[in-house]
């Protein structure tokens, strides 16, 4: 086979040079032709989602906000162990460990805890690291609609533990669930 | 004719009718556009204000009416004024002269359909869209604005040509018609008679020729938005602004109403005549107006169409089209026109 005949992907044409014809070269035809394929998309169906009426449905594997997790005992998870800084591409965990004291039980599951825990969401890209990294099943994101929202300053998008941590009463509900199932 | 109080009335009755309708019918136009771009590129357009987005065009007009009345750092503030002012009273001016229908029988007189019958009225369009012209050249070189110059430059330059081919297609037209009267070119279109049936290449040109005399994609230059930022326009803002985009719309409306006036019968329809004698005036000629309307409804869908379809000429190919292809055609087809006319001349010169 020659070389001007293999073709891998079995779409290849020839550039031709020919002469246009006069009908060709008169441009109504084509003209003509396109104005039919405009008027074939004018009864074709939509695409258009009706944003606040219709909602566009989420991936399964969709990744939103993340949340520090509680036991069902309302413990908190995390034990500053430092995984999921270190495994974050976009370094945008940091945290600072802290000993449990005798009265924090109740508190904190283990004896390490993160007294400190910020994500800086203008960093985060939202990859879902920091959940597979976790040995302590601490960090997940969650599948909430509210990515980030807008503010004025910098600081505001650097999330402490205030915002991250799961709130005390959804992680007793959480665990009134389990018993009841 | 015998001018009383009955006819002032019906006259301004008359008028101020077309004015409205061409008023709302340009702020439909806005409408339709967006709504036939969507569907074009398989959109829904605009549909939040009223059932299918039919308050748009005023929500459009009451956004254009609060925005900031900005002038220009330009040496003539009057120009600047006086730009969107002529490009809207042309536009509208054209419609004077449209028969929208023959005649209705009402209060016992008969009330002709038409603003006014003057025996030049093609000439009238053609004078009055060439002043058209002017609206956007003053207002270009009144912005003190390099593109808005340059804009003003290009639109006077293809207005100029384009007016030429059309005027020369529309001679074949007339030496066939032998009259300048709309009202009588519409009369001689009874039935299926349509002009289009016999002057095929006239129509084309004149077609193609009103697409630029509107400056509607393909041809719309003066305002190409890749080159010359909003060409001629550029420096207005609010209504000023308004005027200028509504006037296109106006003009669309009307060189519609003139295609299918000189070429598709106006307000005839098969079986008009027959309407008229067996069923009624009033039924008839009412009916007559729907036909018109259907037309010029088609016909501003064929201009929006049209734009959605085709990418703008380059400047050098805009003016190769015009000036050595249409201005030869439509001599070629004046030419042709002579010859069937006269064939039997011919014949007997030849002494057949």
């Amino acid at each position: 086979m020659s070389i001007e005949t293999i073709s891998l992907s079995g779409r290849k044409k020839m550039v031709s040079n020919k002469e246009m014809t006069f009908w060709e070269r008169l441009y109504l035809v084509a003209i003509v032709k396109g104005l039919f394929i405009t008027l074939k998309h004018l009864f074709r169906k939509k695409v258009t989602i009706h944003y606040p009426e219709q909602v566009r449905e989420m991936s399964p594997v969709y990744r939103g906000q993340h949340q520090l997790k509680r036991d069902e005992q309302g413990r908190e998870n995390c034990t500053a162990c430092g995984l999921c800084a270190l495994s974050c591409p976009a370094e945008a965990i940091t945290m600072k460990a802290a000993e449990r004291k005798a009265d924090e039980k109740h508190l904190y599951r283990e004896e390490k805890y993160a007294s400190i825990y910020e994500i800086n969401m203008l960093r985060c890209i939202f990859c879902g690291l920091c959940e597979e990294a976790c040995p302590k099943d601490a960090i997940y994101l969650t599948t909430s609609k509210v990515l980030v929202p807008s503010s004025y300053e910098r600081e505001d998008f650097i999330f402490g533990k205030d915002r991250l941590v799961m709130p005390l009463d959804v992680a007793i509900k959480n665990a009134q669930l389990n018993n009841a199932n | 004719m015998m001018v009383d109080g009955a006819f002032i009335i019906e006259k301004s009755v008359v008028i101020v009718v077309v004015f409205a309708v061409t008023m709302i019918m340009a702020m439909y136009s806005t409408w339709a556009e967006r709504k036939v771009a969507a569907f074009l590129q398989d959109r829904v357009g605009p549909n939040r204000a009223g059932w299918g987005g039919l308050l748009q065009p005023l929500a459009d007009g009451m956004k254009l009416f609060s925005k900031e009345e900005f002038f220009p750092n330009t040496p003539n503030k009057f120009l600047f004024v006086v730009g969107p002012a002529i490009a809207m009273s042309t536009a509208l001016m054209t419609s004077a002269v449209i028969p929208w229908g023959d005649k209705l029988h009402v209060f016992g007189r008969d009330v002709i359909l038409q603003a006014t019958d003057i025996n030049i009225a093609l000439l009238y369009i053609f004078g009055v869209l060439s002043v058209g012209v002017y609206g956007i050249m003053i207002g270009g070189w009144a912005s003190n604005n390099k593109f808005s110059l340059m804009g003003a430059v290009r639109a006077a330059s293809q207005m100029v040509s384009y007016e030429v081919a059309m005027g020369l297609s529309m001679i074949a037209l007339l030496m066939m018609t032998g009259t300048m009267s709309l009202k009588e070119i519409s009369l001689q279109q009874q039935g299926m008679n349509w002009n289009v049936f016999y002057q095929p290449l006239s129509f084309l040109i004149f077609l193609i020729c009103s697409f630029a005399e509107t400056n509607r994609t393909p041809f719309d230059l003066a305002e190409c938005e890749s080159e010359l930022i909003g060409g001629y326009h550029t420096e207005y803002s609010s209504m000023k602004m308004g005027f200028y985009l509504f006037a296109e719309y106006a003009s669309m409306f009307t060189s519609a109403t003139i295609i299918s006036v000189l070429f598709f019968g106006g307000y005839n329809y098969p079986g008009m005549q027959w309407m008229v004698e067996n069923v009624g005036v009033n039924i008839g000629n009412v009916l007559g107006m729907v036909a018109l309307f259907a037309k010029v409804c088609f016909f501003i869908f064929f201009y929006m169409w049209v734009r959605w379809t085709i990418p703008r000429f380059r400047y050098d190919q805009l003016m190769h089209l015009g000036w050595r292809i249409l201005i030869p055609l439509s001599i070629v087809n004046i030419m042709i026109t002579g010859v069937v006319i006269l064939r039997h001349q011919i014949a007997a010169y030849f002494g057949f």
